[in-house]
């Protein structure tokens, strides 16, 4: 245990219900926990949710997370990933201005990153990116210099790895 | 058979074992009310604002063991009962709550006394429905009473628009509830009450600090002979004053900012604290970095999020306090832990808490002194919040487990007016005694005519001192006794208040009288408001200042009395 904060993951399987992200999003708000990033999306089972969140805070209070989002009714399951061999990406969709100069020079950098340009006009294009959030924070760096006009990223999901926890 | 969602309300409320509701209806709730007289097996008690009927659902929770069920309707009525949600939460007393809500085409539309009475009411309950369809209800019922009772208890509240109401649907109550994400924890694991045994049998100076917990598994026994066994002095929260016979050689009674001083210095100077559901709560602990540093806390407490909340744990049981603790008795060794007795009893000699300071004024103290003495400690006592709670916490003697009703986490001004009235409707043979201070009394004082309506046998002590006690003891000591907005000069005649309801009011200006109008109030039939004068800027010692620790315990001035 630590008392330095620093940036867990946490995934829980939820109840497809209405209400229920209000329900979780309230007892975050509630006890002051700090959501870096919250995504979610339709689980393998029919009716089920999964949310990956990512929370920057110490040791104990994660517990307290955890423990706090277990006890909400419709939350069904709940891992943290900290530590866990696990998979966890991010997307990213970064909108650049471009002008025939700069443009091949960033196709070069997409390239290299192993990104995709979905979307060109005259004056800009959008590119989207897959990976760790370091890796779309380096493309990001580089992308500065021309410009960015906007950004849309997913927040972290994750996936642990081999059949460990079945889930 | 098809009925209609009020008659599935009601069915299901039989299903549950539900005998009285406390209600108050309107335009939501009337097809509901439609339906009450054909099911006479429902006792619906009219309240006169929906915070009573919460409240006493709260009252009569706690003393009956049953879940509590309050009605009110959609908006205002719903609005209304949060305070008691609230309360019901922090105490972790099971509830139902019922509220209609405006029509299914009309939600949404800010349609007239509508409300987002889920929204609002999420983070005080444990858990809330709104159903959309009368085919749900039975199912939703059922899992409300369920979430209610079981694990750590809550409130839970049912949202149901007024058409649902009269939509028909085919009745069939369920035998199970399907809540895959609701496993309340039950039977605690043996390892880590092993782990707690060697530590318990390894101590020097043991301490059981006992919460609501033990009341709410009904634990009191096991907890007796656990004490006995391992001679451990045990120590009651707010809430767990009762689970443990207070004339016991080994109780302790309650710590923290107005506990009594011995009490907090056995918990300072303990080497392992075994707390069996209490939650280490601000009141308690104070600062909590000085807290009782130098022991190993023992936690059993049935929601594991309790758990290192609030500070560290050496070992955590998470179950049934009951179950928990009858595992531990047989693993705990025969102790007589002399040396640590001896120390007690110093402290007990250095810190005479609750002596009474003679004087010819009339005191509260002395007042729940006598209430306790003359009914043998057989009432049961409820309260709201403030000095009065205090005093009663300190100065009544309880015995019985389930005899003090008081508003501990939330601390609800009012609560002892409503709290009493499900009290006494839960348990008619006991007496009740309410006590009030004159501030939160006049907060919920509409339902003297509840309780006249039903003929409810309350015996109400107002220590009436005209002012908001606690916060003006806080401004004496915090604020330069600057009295801003804690002064009442507008009181009732609390005498003619009671006459105007048709009960008994008897004025107490001398010490002299207190005893004879206590037994006055007892031999008149009815409720029977006893107005106590009492000293005004009287203080509640000893006091450990928020936030403060041990070292700044406060104790009465020896040199308080003055010449009357």
């Amino acid at each position: 245990m630590t008392a330095v904060a620093y940036e867990h993951t946490i995934v829980a399987l939820v109840q497809d219900r209405a209400g229920v992200l209000n329900r979780i999003s309230s007892m975050f708000r509630r006890r002051g926990y700090n959501i870096v990033s919250l995504a979610v999306g339709h689980s393998e089972k029919n009716g089920l949710s999964r949310m990956t969140f990512v929370v920057n805070c110490d040791d104990v209070t994660i517990d307290q997370v955890r423990k706090q989002l277990d006890k909400l009714i419709e939350v069904i399951e709940v891992t943290d990933m900290t530590g866990l061999a696990s998979v966890t990406r991010e997307l990213a969709l970064i909108k650049v201005a471009t002008s025939l100069e700069t443009r091949s020079e960033i196709i070069q950098l997409v390239d290299i990153f192993r990104a995709n340009i979905v979307d060109v006009t005259i004056d800009s294009v959008i590119i989207e990116v897959t990976g760790d959030e370091n890796k779309v924070d380096s493309l990001l760096t580089l992308l500065d210099t021309f410009g960015i006009v906007e950004i849309m990223r997913t927040g972290r999901i994750a996936i642990p790895r081999g059949m460990a926890l079945g889930g | 058979m098809k009925l209609t969602g009020g008659q599935i309300v009601c069915e299901s409320l039989l299903q549950e074992g539900v005998t009285d509701i406390f209600g108050l209806p309107g335009g939501a709730m009337l097809p509901l009310y439609g339906t009450l007289p054909q099911y006479p097996q429902l006792n619906h008690i009219l309240v006169r604002h929906e915070q009573g009927a919460a409240m006493a659902a709260d009252g009569y929770a706690r003393v009956s063991g049953k879940v509590g069920v309050c009605w009110a309707t959609s908006g205002p009525g719903a609005t209304n009962i949060v305070t008691g949600l609230a309360n019901a939460m922090m105490d972790s007393v099971p509830l139902v709550a019922i509220t209609g809500q405006v029509g299914r085409p009309s939600i949404g539309k800010d349609a007239f006394q509508e409300t987002d009475v889920t929204g609002v009411t999420l983070p005080v309950t444990k858990h809330n429905y709104l159903v959309m369809h009368a085919s749900e209800i039975a199912r939703v019922i059922k899992e409300a009473f369920y979430i209610a009772r079981t694990g750590r208890p809550g409130p839970v509240l049912v949202d149901i628009p007024k058409d649902v109401f009269t939509e028909e649907a085919e009745f069939l109550y369920p035998d199970f509830c399907d809540l895959p994400g609701y496993r309340p924890a039950f039977d605690p694991d043996v390892k880590e009450i092993e782990s707690a045994a060697e530590l318990i049998n390894a101590a020097k100076r043991p301490v059981i600090l006992a919460g609501h917990g033990v009341l709410l598994s009904g634990a009191s026994e096991e907890l007796r002979t656990l004490a006995e066994k391992a001679q451990i002095p045990v120590i009651t929260t707010l809430l767990g004053i009762s689970s443990f016979p207070e004339s016991h050689i080994l109780s302790m009674g309650m710590p923290g900012m107005h506990g009594v001083a011995w009490a907090s210095y056995a918990l300072h100077e303990a080497d392992v604290i075994l707390s069996l559901g209490a939650r280490f709560d601000d009141r308690v602990t104070g600062d909590i970095s000085r807290f009782a540093p130098d022991s190993k806390k023992i936690h059993f407490d049935i929601d594991v999020s309790e758990i290192g909340k609030t500070l560290p744990t050496s070992v955590g049981v998470v179950g049934d306090i009951k179950l928990g603790v009858r595992k531990l008795i047989p693993m705990v060794q025969q102790k007589s832990h002399a040396q640590w007795m001896r120390r007690l009893e110093e402290l007990r000699d250095e810190h005479p808490s609750l002596t009474i300071r003679k004087t010819p004024k009339l005191l509260p103290q002395y007042i729940l002194q006598k209430i306790s003495q003359i009914t043998e400690s057989q009432a049961i006592i409820v309260t709201g919040v403030g000095q009065h709670q205090m005093w009663a916490a300190q100065h009544c003697t309880f015995e019985e487990p389930g005899t003090l009703v008081t508003s501990g986490g939330l601390g609800t001004m009012g609560f002892e007016v409503p709290a009493a009235m499900g009290a006494k409707v839960a348990r008619p043979d006991k007496q009740v005694w309410s006590i009030a201070g004159d501030g939160g009394f006049q907060m919920t004082m509409s339902e003297l005519a509840t309780i006249a309506e039903n003929k409810l046998e309350i015996k109400f002590a107002i220590l009436n001192n005209n002012f908001l006690g606690m916060v003006r003891q806080w401004q004496e000591f915090f604020y330069e006794r600057e009295y801003t907005a804690t002064h009442y000069t507008g009181n009732p005649d609390f005498v003619k208040l009671a006459d105007a309801y048709g009960l008994t009011g008897i004025r107490v200006d001398n010490s002299a009288d207190v005893e004879g109008a206590i037994r006055q109030a007892i031999n008149t039939p009815g409720a029977v408001i006893l107005d106590f004068r009492v000293e005004q800027e009287e203080n509640v010692f000893p006091m450990i200042p928020a936030g403060q620790s041990i070292y700044e315990l406060m104790e009465e001035p020896t040199e308080i009395e003055e010449p009357a």
